[in-house]
């Protein structure tokens, strides 16, 4: 197939065709991770920057080995160590980053929309790093290629996602992503933390964690993101901890053979006691592992893609 | 527009061919120690197990055979839009063996020169040797075939097509002028 997208801004705008491209190609990069020389040639000479406007350890790492694996030069600037901390716009800063001639630019911003507003001003491929509360894509498509990784199809299976769906924007990229492929999404989490209409996008909504991972192929558990919350929306931790929390003894609820997923960072003891996350279930490093091969698929297919539309 | 293909070889042709490259790199590398068979995907994956089958009938060995995916190492990314990117499955040290690549048609010879680029990123070989069905001439780069199945004049809109069956084994080549 052809894959003409410049841009990845979003999974909402991809198609299930498209979707399961990306995780083929990602298929074929994981192989080059495992050799002795980690390195092919395919981006030489381009230029990806990584802007990152917020605390960023995994995906920035990622993308960084990502690029440099396909023999790209990366840059990273995160904003604390830019201009932006001088009261520089966000157009300014990228219009100046546009002026050295990137190829791409991996961003992650606080404002949900950040990544397409720079994607309607510039010339380069904007590929969207996490962008407010809006999408995550590389997050999504790394989960999606974990759990086809361990349970060999998506269509089907019964997914739960669990904790603060309102501020999560890894939730929203894996309802599109995961519905599309043909999964069947739950979520759950404290009222406060449930948007309302949510169900509109084809998933489940449970209040409580018990019904939404029962007999569940796979549970995701998210981070309470207390960064990204004003009033607080849960009376504290330990409550929140006692009934959204993943233990093990509520883990026995779904399948004998579910997996446990993170996004990370994990908050120990918070949504995930330890055992489980250290547990024969978790596929978290997985996660992280399959992460680098998905985003050098997703860096290839813009990389090809910008110069499709050119033409 | 492409015209009617004209039949160049058909699969007892084909398996001529393949038989007396099976002895040529016998006889050229003195058996079969050392050697391993890579094949180009795709084309060259199925004639490589070809060639691997013949081998094994002649010499009673099976030697390593491994496929190789190129798109990585294309000189053309982004003028020909994005590609499929194929896996490569090389499931043995390459360091200090006699690898024979094997593809189907010979024609510009990058194709060659970006699979001798994924090889030695891989390993270091004593020896890469070349084995194609059809040389078919206009070459842009320094790069001579070791085992031909046969040489073939075209023009440069011609093309050339290997057809396989269902089981990946060749059935005819043919000339579409």
């Amino acid at each position: 197939m052809n894959f003409q997208h410049k841009h990845i801004l979003g999974i909402e705008h991809l198609s299930a065709e498209e979707l399961t491209f990306i995780l083929d190609t990602a298929d074929s990069f994981k192989e080059i991770n495992t050799r002795d020389i980690k390195k092919v040639p395919t981006l030489r000479g381009k230029t990806i920057v990584n802007l990152f406007f917020e605390a960023s350890t995994r995906t920035r790492t990622s993308f960084e080995v990502a690029g440099k694996r396909l023999s790209a030069d990366t840059i990273n600037i995160s904003a604390s160590g830019s201009s932006v901390v001088k009261g520089e716009t966000l157009e300014d800063t990228a219009k100046n980053i546009e002026a050295m001639h990137p190829d791409i630019i991996v961003m992650r911003h606080n404002a949900s929309g950040a990544c397409r507003y720079l994607a309607e001003r510039l010339d380069c491929s904007v590929v969207n790093a996490g962008d407010g509360m809006h999408e995550h894509p590389s997050q999504a498509l790394l989960d999606a290629f974990t759990i086809r990784q361990h349970k060999g199809k998506i269509a089907g299976l019964t997914v739960a996602i669990v904790g603060d769906i309102t501020h999560s924007r890894v939730v929203r990229s894996n309802i599109y992503c995961l519905s599309r492929l043909g999964a069947k999404v739950r979520l759950a989490g404290p009222g406060t933390m449930l948007p309302p209409g949510i169900e509109k996008l084809g998933c489940e909504v449970h209040r409580n964690l018990e019904d939404a991972i029962r007999d569940a192929d796979v549970v995701m558990m998210l981070r309470i993101q207390r960064e990204r919350q004003g009033a607080p929306l849960i009376p504290s931790v330990r409550e929140y901890s006692r009934y959204f929390g993943l233990n093990e003894d509520k883990l026995k609820l779904a399948k004998k053979d579910a997996i446990v997923m993170h996004p990370g960072p994990i908050n120990r003891g918070v949504e995930l006691s330890t055992a489980v996350a250290d547990g024969p279930q978790n596929v978290i490093l997985d996660q992280v592992e399959n992460g680098v091969a998905v985003r050098m698929a997703l860096l290839y297919l813009v990389a090809g893609g910008e110069q499709l539309q050119n033409d | 527009m492409s015209g009617q293909p004209i039949e160049i070889l058909d699969s007892t042709g084909i398996k001529r061919a393949l038989t007396r490259i099976a002895h040529e790199i016998l006889e050229r590398n003195r058996g079969t120690e050392d050697l391993v068979l890579v094949g180009i995907r795709t084309g060259g994956d199925y004639l490589a197990a070809e060639l691997q089958k013949k081998i094994a009938e002649i010499e009673g060995v099976m030697v390593p055979l491994g496929t190789i995916d190129i798109t990585m190492y294309r000189d053309d990314l982004g003028t020909r839009g994005n590609l499929t990117v194929g896996k490569t499955d090389i499931r043995f040290p390459l360091g200090e063996k006699q690898v024979v690549l094997v593809d189907d048609v010979l024609f510009t010879g990058r194709t060659i020169r970006a699979a001798m680029d994924a090889l030695v990123d891989l390993g270091r070989p004593r020896t890469i040797q070349l084995a194609i069905l059809i040389d078919r001439g206009h070459r842009e780069l320094p790069i001579r075939p070791d085992y031909i199945g046969r040489n073939l004049p075209t023009s440069r809109g011609e093309q050339i097509e290997v057809e396989f069956d269902e089981h990946d084994v060749p059935q005819s080549v043919s000339l579409i002028k």
